[in-house]
């Protein structure tokens, strides 16, 4: 970039014809010309919208936005409501959900998708028709992986009902239908989903480890146990990390799934974070409490993205 | 990297450790296999069943005779909501949606990596930092102003019509998403080809400078023809993003004849008016799934990646 700079001050005709200094100082600054509207758009569409919901929060805006400010009611009533168990307000329900969903989901899509890996990474005759049909669910939107779970899970249509069929008729799993256990429905069908991405980003992790160092151990007398445990897996961290981030930015996020499997769960049951959020702004006509709870799932988020990015984007200085 | 698989030479007796070995693999595998497919199996039979056979067959049953009216009535008859036109109608609404998005979208990603690999200027890393951390709000965080300012702009659009005669697509529902899904792309696709024209060897843009060819020229001329692989990549993720997306379409689009299908498959599964059609809503659902599905099948090697170069910044 600075040799071509300094090429283009060179030539003879510059400053002797303004009309050709100013044509190439457009050549120059072209760059930026064409950056910036993306990046207008990002401060204004991303960063000031996020100012926006954050100055809403501390108003006492109901159905409209009100711009009076009013102080932290908002996040007070959602302090309140933290801990408030008993009854549990939704609030409380929905982070409750998130702390559960939010584990479950993580660990589980980890360690299948890690065991699935290492079971793939055996030389496996019809690799490449597995890994297809591991990872097809990742293609699909939530909502339709929703309506299938919900089909699936039903207890008068589906699993439930076909074991019934089958001879076991004490066989009973209504955990859809049940308010304190249909979040583990939307982990199921999360991990469902997302499970077989996981696995994909292991087995290219795993195919990347040097083989001889593999062979090494094995011959040093390791056990395969051991190998996986001591060498491979400790190999694995980025791996480990990137899957991490993936998947806990994945679940605050998820929305979608909660809506199309459960409708939001008996009584709201089911409800994670972003759907206290959309309930609250769009239909309980709360804005200042939404806008209060968006910002403290971006915070969420933020805690864990921007360190990340910020060591990934360090880490290459070129 | 394989290590169970290396013949294991102590076997014993008849059957030989590494014998069972393989089938508890392979047994292990099959029956994820089954646990993936399980769904897309149920809803595929069950949407060429008939109600009578829902009712009183077994879920896993394959359709006595099997039958595509539900797939027609899906398509054309069933209510979303009140109208009752089947979800042709939304799967145009979607489709009118993610092409000109993605085309947008990819295309400024395209440039944005080009500026921000081969023409570099101080603080390039915080611009796309800023724009990086970008994909990873949580888009509640916007979804309230994003909501105010398309208000506005459709008033505005009506004050627009009223006086000219044209709106400028302001209010349109389908023109706002896809505004709202370029804005919330960009940092994906800019990521997506910022990473890739890293790896493009910057001795060819230099000496195409030398020889006098322009910003534009080198990127048509020298980017854009090394760039397939990355802009099938980009076009396919961003194509699944937006094709999936439901929390956006819902906000901006959630009522009226402008939903696209997501929501309109939500609203048919949801409508709690007469008898549950089952075998019907199981075809919408195949229905809304399957351009996904058939971009994965075609070019699933794509779609892992563009999944892998979201996940593996850098």
């Amino acid at each position: 970039m600075t040799t071509v700079t300094t090429q283009i001050k060179l030539t003879p005709e510059h400053g002797a014809r303004p009309i050709a200094s100013m044509r190439s100082r457009l050549q120059d600054a072209l760059p930026k010309i064409v950056l910036a509207p993306s990046f207008a758009i990002t401060i204004v569409f991303v960063y000031g919208f996020i100012l926006w919901t954050v100055y809403l929060s501390f108003t006492n805006s109901k159905t409209f936005p009100s711009y009076a400010l009013t102080g932290p009611r908002a996040y007070q009533r959602l302090w309140r409501w933290t801990f408030e168990s008993d009854p549990p307000s939704s609030w409380y329900t929905s982070i409750i959900n998130m702390g559960i969903f939010g584990f479950l989901y993580i660990f589980i899509c980890l360690a299948l998708g890690l065991f699935l890996a290492i079971l793939l990474d055996q030389k496996i005759r019809g690799e490449g028709m597995l890994r297809p049909i591991y990872l097809y669910p990742m293609a699909l939107s939530f909502i339709v992986t929703g309506v299938a779970w919900k089909w699936f899970l039903d207890p008068g249509l589906g699993l439930e009902q076909t074991l019934h069929q089958w001879g076991w008729t004490s066989f009973h799993f209504d955990w859809i239908k049940n308010k304190d256990f249909v979040i583990y429905t939307v982990v199921i069908a999360g991990v469902w989903q997302a499970s077989g991405f996981i696995m994909a980003m292991f087995l290219a992790g795993l195919r990347g480890i040097d083989g001889e160092i593999m062979k090494a151990a094995q011959i040093d007398g390791a056990t395969t146990f051991q190998l996986y445990r001591r060498i491979v897996i400790p190999l694995l961290r980025p791996i480990f990390l990137s899957a991490f981030i993936v998947l806990a930015h994945l679940a605050i996020k998820s929305y979608d799934l909660v809506v199309a499997l459960t409708s939001g769960g008996p009584g709201g049951s089911a409800w994670l974070p972003s759907n206290f959020m959309y309930e609250y702004t769009f239909k309980r006509n709360e804005m200042a409490v939404g806008s209060a709870s968006a910002v403290i799932m971006l915070m969420t988020i933020t805690a864990i993205i921007v360190p990340y990015l910020y060591s990934e984007l360090r880490e290459k200085p070129r | 990297m394989s290590v169970i698989a290396t013949p294991a030479r102590q076997s014993t007796g008849g059957i030989s450790a590494r014998t069972v070995n393989r089938i508890v693999i392979y047994g292990l595998l099959a029956l994820f296999a089954l646990f993936y497919l399980m769904p897309l199996f149920v809803m595929l039979v069950t949407s060429f069943k008939t109600m009578d056979e829902i009712q009183n067959g077994n879920m896993l049953a394959l359709p006595q005779a099997p039958t595509f009216e539900p797939w027609l009535k899906a398509w054309g008859e069933t209510c979303v909501g009140l109208t009752c036109a089947g979800i042709k109608g939304y799967f145009w609404n979607s489709i009118k949606m993610v092409v000109p998005a993605v085309l947008i979208s990819t295309l400024l990603g395209a440039l944005n990596g080009y500026v921000l690999t081969k023409w570099r200027f101080r603080g390039h890393t915080l611009v796309f930092g800023l724009m990086l951390f970008a994909c990873f709000i949580p888009f509640q965080s916007v979804l309230l102003p994003m909501a105010t300012i398309l208000g506005s702009l459709g008033r505005f659009g009506v004050t627009l019509r009223n006086a000219t005669g044209f709106s400028f697509g302001l209010g349109n529902p389908t023109v706002n998403l896809v505004f709202v899904h370029v804005v919330y792309g960009l940092g994906f696709t800019t990521l997506f080809f910022r990473n890739y024209y890293e790896a493009f060897p910057t001795e060819l843009v230099k000496a195409a400078q030398v020889d006098g060819a322009s910003f534009f020229q080198i990127f048509r001329r020298i980017m854009l023809p090394n760039s397939m692989p990355i802009f099938v990549v980009t076009v396919i993720y961003q194509f699944t993003n937006i094709w999936n997306d439901f929390l956006f379409a819902s906000a901006y689009a959630g009522t009226g004849d402008a939903m696209p299908m997501t929501v309109a498959l939500n609203n048919v599964v949801n409508t709690s008016t007469g008898v549950v059609e089952y075998n019907v809503n199981m075809a919408a659902a195949m229905i809304a799934a399957l351009p996904t599905l058939l971009v994965y099948v075609v070019a699933g090697r794509y779609f892992v990646r563009g999944l892998m170069a979201g996940a593996v910044k850098g």
